[in-house]
């Protein structure tokens, strides 16, 4: 990188092609059907549920590795997440996969009742997440799911930045023992993080340290970010860009270091901002260090049939959006 | 675990009857006309021999489960679980006071013996399937599940869902038990959603049907060790009960699906002396035992 250059955390040994036309592009849900199977050589309790759904949840890896250990609910996700109760309650690690529209969308009611107050380790994958799903529209594009997980008390929430972070996040889920939801997206997006980068539960990594502002980003709406503090650079501005993997539990103390450095905080998800990572960091905030928090995000609105670019730009989550925000802000007495 | 003879039965359930009532009157509120109809198969499932459990090792990886999908009979639970010994009797006083593990609707991570949290009807069926998946991965054939349902409860989706699962799957260590005492919170069943042919609809299912009179304590231990020996499919014992049995002016009568003595009503004990009056009629057994009477 020359002097010019926005300061990438070196320690997060992200992809060297971070800017360039050459970036890998990848769907983050190949990286979850990787991690499963990983996981599932590791142990064996894992076993695996879908609804009708098994090749695009990418857990036809897992099935035709270990088909023993695959069960076929069909379409019926009220009973997915509740059979995988029951085969919590005899010692099994259940990993259940839907679209998240479906799941945790239809079910919400029994993995509150059933896995979260009955406190029992269910592993909840919500695929298809956000407008990004493009053309099926607004039915199939979740947007409410972090909310919906996050207000659950003993729920993990957890959306990967990349399809590398994806497999990470599932390998670690499988070694902990209580509820989790996780967050994955249809599309190809930039695999933005390698082998080597940094992953554990509850921390959210610093990707690029600036002083001016902060952009709290999850999911691959993570490389919009980093392309809007890369193009803010060249305007003088210079932005610090955390990935919040992990919505809940949050990481405050990496955010609420940043603040008080920028004293400004925009958050960043293709979700409803209420309740969403805008809703957890606004939260976090108001009590622990109070700054202004802008909110980059669906603006309570359903989405629609579109191609991802239309979509982002439809709904301002693109990296555009996020500059046009940061300019907005920075503007501000 | 102690097998008690039919007579030891009958004694038995009236007890827990009684307690079930005492339990009610101390609590204030809770579910009358379920626990008193079922008060004959939990104490056929405990002290029959019907079932595997220790109550001194609630975790016992070997013993057999039973799942209460309906979780707001959990009075006829509690008690049964007292006198099985998971608990002091003495605690059954506490039911759905602050701080109490005997909670209005039962919550798991709470009572060591509870096989899971219900209140919300139609999931029990899911996580007994679930169960006895899990059980025959793992080559345990043997283990038993057993699942509680009401016939109410049948109007939800999910239930459906676990019936086409288990069918599918043929979980021959899954036993559901309905409590067909055709009344819910609104009405009768029957009125409400009807829910008939209800043995046809299993059937079709690919489940296997006995119909029982639930207050007989040789039927339900042959439909149990029936379900035990089907080897091909699942069973569903639909166990013909009567709501409040055991107290006359309870039984059949939906108003009393929910709490005693919340209002007087004309032919009935006035309010206030619901419970006493029902306490001295199941400790009379009906009547027969006069002297209870002076």
């Amino acid at each position: 990188m020359s002097k010019d250059s926005i300061h990438i955390n070196t320690h997060q040994k992200l992809s060297s092609e971070l800017f360039s036309d050459e970036i890998t592009l990848v769907p983050n849900r190949m990286g979850f059907g990787e991690g499963l199977l990983a996981a599932g050589k590791l142990d064996e309790s894992i076993v695996a549920l879908c609804a009708d759904l098994t090749e695009s949840t990418q857990m036809e890896l897992f099935k035709e590795a270990f088909p023993e250990r695959f069960i076929e609910i069909g379409v019926a996700e009220q009973n997915l997440v509740t059979v995988g109760s029951g085969l919590a309650a005899v010692g099994k690690k259940p990993f259940v996969t839907s679209y998240a529209g479906f799941s945790p969308g239809r079910n919400w009611e029994q993995i509150r009742t059933t896995i979260c107050l009955n406190n029992r380790n269910v592993k909840i994958i919500g695929s298809h997440a956000g407008v990004s799903v493009g053309p099926d529209g607004a039915t199939h594009q979740m947007l409410e799911d972090i909310a919906l997980m996050r207000v659950l008390s003993n729920m993990t929430v957890i959306v990967p930045a990349d399809s590398i972070e994806a497999r990470k996040a599932t390998m670690a889920l499988a070694k902990t023992d209580s509820p989790a939801y996780l967050r994955l997206a249809r599309e190809k997006t930039a695999v933005i993080t390698t082998d080597e980068s940094p992953f554990e539960i509850g921390k959210a990594q610093v990707l690029v340290e600036g002083h001016d502002i902060t952009l709290v980003a999850c999911g691959p709406l993570v490389y919009e970010a980093l392309k809007a503090a890369h193009e803010l650079h060249k305007h003088h501005i210079s932005a610090e860009v955390i990935n919040c993997a992990t919505i809940k539990p949050l990481d405050s103390t990496t955010i609420i270091e940043s603040a008080k450095k920028t004293k400004r905080v925009v958050t960043i998800e293709e979700a409803q901002i209420a309740g969403g990572l805008g809703g957890a960091v606004s939260e976090a905030l108001s009590t622990q260090y109070a700054v202004p928090v802008y909110r980059v995000g669906i603006q309570d609105r359903f989405g629609q049939s579109g191609t991802v670019s239309q979509l982002w730009q439809e709904y301002e989550v693109d990296s555009e959006a996020i500059i046009k925000t940061v300019k907005e802000i920075i503007k501000k007495p | 675990m102690n097998v008690l003879t039919q007579k030891e039965l009958k004694l038995k359930a009236d007890i827990i009857r009684q307690d079930i009532i005492t339990m009610l009157t101390q609590a204030g509120s809770g579910h009358t006309a379920g626990p008193l109809g079922m008060a004959d198969v939990f104490t056929a499932l405990y002290f029959a021999g019907l079932m595997k459990y220790d109550p001194h090792k609630p975790d016992w990886p070997e013993r057999d489960r039973l799942v209460l999908s309906n979780g707001h009979i959990n009075p006829v639970l509690y008690v049964t679980m007292a006198h099985a010994g998971y608990f002091p009797h003495a605690e059954l006083k506490t039911l759905r006071q602050f701080g109490t593990r005997l909670q209005g609707h039962p919550e798991r991570t709470r009572l060591p013996g509870l096989e899971t949290t219900s209140g919300p009807l139609g999931s029990g069926m899911s996580q007994a399937a679930g169960m006895a998946y899990g059980l025959q991965m793992d080559g345990k054939k043997h283990q038993h599940v057993f699942c509680l349902v009401s016939d109410g409860e049948h109007q939800e989706g999910n239930l459906w869902e676990a019936m086409m699962f288990a069918g599918k799957n043929k979980l021959r260590n899954l036993t559901v038990i309905v409590d067909r005492n055709n009344i819910q919170i609104d009405g009768n069943t029957e009125d409400v959603m009807p829910l008939e042919p209800l043995s046809m609809k299993y059937q079709a299912f690919n489940w296997h049907v006995i119909e029982i009179d639930g207050h007989n304590f040789e039927e339900i231990a042959g439909a149990v060790g029936q379900a035990r020996a089907i080897f091909e499919k699942p069973t569903c014992i639909i166990a013909h009960t009567i709501p409040g049995k055991g107290v006359d002016f309870m039984e059949n009568d939906s108003r009393f699906h929910g709490m005693f003595g919340t209002a007087d009503i004309p032919g009935d004990p006035p309010k206030a002396e619901q419970g006493k009056v029902a306490l001295a009629e199941l400790r009379t057994l009906q009547g027969k035992i006069r002297s209870e009477h002076e």
